[in-house]
């Protein structure tokens, strides 16, 4: 009952800030436009935010995410390392609705009717949207790998790849090894979430070894038939600072795992027994966009018109974030995301006002990696799009990768956390 | 409008600037569809530049002591020149080299022109 006032009261909270203003946008705006916001991640948080700022304040938003507070999955590696803690990582939502005017609900959505545009909480209470813009992120395949749900549910087996309370419980996990002992992470095929974001990860803990226990491994299990990205900036690095540490093996497909054991089993390669294990399984669009019939490539990623964002399945439903089927050479980061929102919001925005799309929308994305505590290496694309070939293409000559690891960058990346989060969320 | 002013809950100095655009507006009815271009154009503009905040700080705005420069109220033909300096090679980057490479003249004449607007 409570969560259903706040919703009336958010509503109502739109429709007076909608009331005002309609000049920059040329007065075509409709007066009472409710856009809906599904998650509140990188994507999410972004679209809401810039539906927001770019209707001139004119557009009601309501944001539905389930968590109480933000938790960056960028910068989360460091945490395992243990040069961040998650107080660190993790934002409050606040400045969404007080500097914004975002209503944000903390509730998960448990239906979306796309022919009556409206989406159900668990609460029971339905709300009507003109957009719903969904960013849901990925849902991990833990059924891809035999015993690998029971083995994740009770908690023995991590995938930490959605930072938060696994973030904090694989960090205990390392801190409880006794030096000498293994971590294994397996990287499933490509595409996934944050593709150099395992390399980075066995650097952390790499990292963390090399201070706490020396004698202690990192092995990397790799379904692919080498790193994803950033290939030789990782050799090298490990090759001149974690030679003794870390050991990379291609081509590993995990198929199952033995919790009893604590073993992974591969189709033609030894059994690899561990101390912890990190099992990353297959990815595919978060639960909500599998079930309304978005995920239109391999029932596994949303296809999406790259100009606006907007569902090829499902007319005013605009899809964004890691769920979507990215365009080639496109990774499914934090940073694309955050670019994905404005897309989208801009998208959203001009619909509503009856204006045209943006002909040309373009799309930035910086990944840094953490190989220490203070060096990094990126990798950097851009992306603009083709009307003639409906996608997003790089631009030539474009994008590209440090040189080598620096501290330089490692200063740069901690103040691109800083000012994307403050993007994102404030 | 006093009423107005007394529901606008957020940012009354952007209600201001509205209600004058309003009054323009309904001033010039006649041009509404050139109008509705500039809107769009105007629109576009923002969301485009929007790709230089993931770093440079929301309308190029940084966080208090960033290393990453904010860009925001930088006069125009000096963000233009910073960005050909990119390109060519001759400023050296860590990253804009690579950024920069990817954006056409036009492109970065429209968001230098965006971000010069800005308030520091």
């Amino acid at each position: 009952m409570k969560r259903r006032t706040l919703l009336q009261s958010g509503l109502a909270l739109g429709t007076l800030s909608a009331l005002p203003g309609c000049a920059n946008l040329n007065g075509k705006a409709p007066a009472k436009a409710q856009v809906v916001v599904i998650g509140g991640g990188y994507g999410g948080a972004t679209a809401a935010k810039y539906v927001r700022v770019l209707s001139d304040y004119k557009i009601s938003v309501l944001l539905i995410e389930p968590n109480k507070a933000f938790v960056s999955c960028p910068m989360s590696n460091l945490v395992l390392g243990g040069s961040k803690t998650m107080a660190q990582i993790t934002k409050p939502y606040d400045a969404l609705s007080s500097k914004h005017g975002v209503t944000v609900v903390h509730d998960l959505v448990t239906a979306i009717d796309p022919a009556k545009k409206t989406v159900t909480l668990q609460n029971g209470s339905a709300v009507a949207y003109d957009k719903l813009i969904l960013s849901p992120g990925v849902d991990m395949h833990f059924d891809s790998i035999e015993g690998l749900q029971a083995a994740h549910a009770s908690g023995q087996i991590l995938q930490a790849w959605k930072a938060g309370a696994e973030t904090t419980a694989l960090r205990k996990q390392l801190q409880d090894m006794p030096d000498g002992g293994v971590y294994a992470i397996t990287v499933p095929e490509a595409p996934y979430k944050c593709p150099p974001g395992p390399y980075e990860r066995a650097s952390q803990v790499a990292h963390y070894f090399k201070q706490a226990k020396p004698k202690s491994k990192v092995l990397i299990l790799d379904a692919n038939p080498d790193i994803t990205s950033k290939p030789a900036l990782f050799k090298k690095f490990w090759s001149d600072n974690y030679r003794d540490i870390i050991e990379f093996r291609a081509n590993h497909k995990v198929l199952a795992v033995d919790a009893k054991t604590n073993s992974l089993k591969f189709d033609v390669q030894e059994s690899v027994r561990a101390d912890v294990l990190n099992v990353l399984p297959a990815m595919r669009a978060g639960a909500i966009a599998m079930q309304t019939g978005l995920a239109t490539v391999n029932n596994r990623w949303c296809g999406i018109n790259y100009q606006t964002f907007e569902s090829l399945a499902a007319k005013d439903i605009h899809v964004l974030g890691d769920a979507t089927l990215a365009a080639p050479a496109m990774p499914k980061s934090g940073h694309m995301a955050n670019a994905h929102g404005k897309v989208a919001a801009a998208a959203v925005v001009a619909q509503l006002s009856d204006l045209a799309v943006n002909p040309s929308p373009l799309l930035t994305n910086t990944c840094y990696s953490y190989v220490s505590d203070k060096l990094v290496i990126h990798v950097a694309s851009m992306h603009q799009y083709n009307a003639e070939e409906k996608t997003f293409k790089t631009v030539p000559g474009s994008g590209g990768l440090s040189t080598e690891a620096n501290a330089l960058e490692g200063t740069y990346a901690w103040n691109w956390a800083q000012n994307i989060w403050a993007d994102t969320l404030l | 409008m006093n009423l107005l002013f007394l529901q606008s809950l957020e940012r009354p100095a952007m209600r201001i600037q509205n209600f004058t655009l309003q009054l323009a507006s309904a001033l010039l009815l006649t041009s509404m569809p050139v109008m509705a271009q500039d809107a769009a154009s105007a629109l576009h503009q923002r969301a485009n530049a929007a790709n230089c905040t993931n770093c440079h700080g929301s309308e190029g705005r940084t966080v208090p002591g960033s290393t990453v420069p904010a860009i925001a109220g930088l006069p125009r033909d000096y963000l233009v020149a910073q960005m050909k300096a990119f390109k060519d090679g001759s400023r050296p980057a860590t990253v804009m080299h690579q950024i920069s490479k990817g954006l056409s003249d036009q492109q970065i004449a429209s968001m230098a022109d965006y971000f010069a607007a800005q308030k520091r």
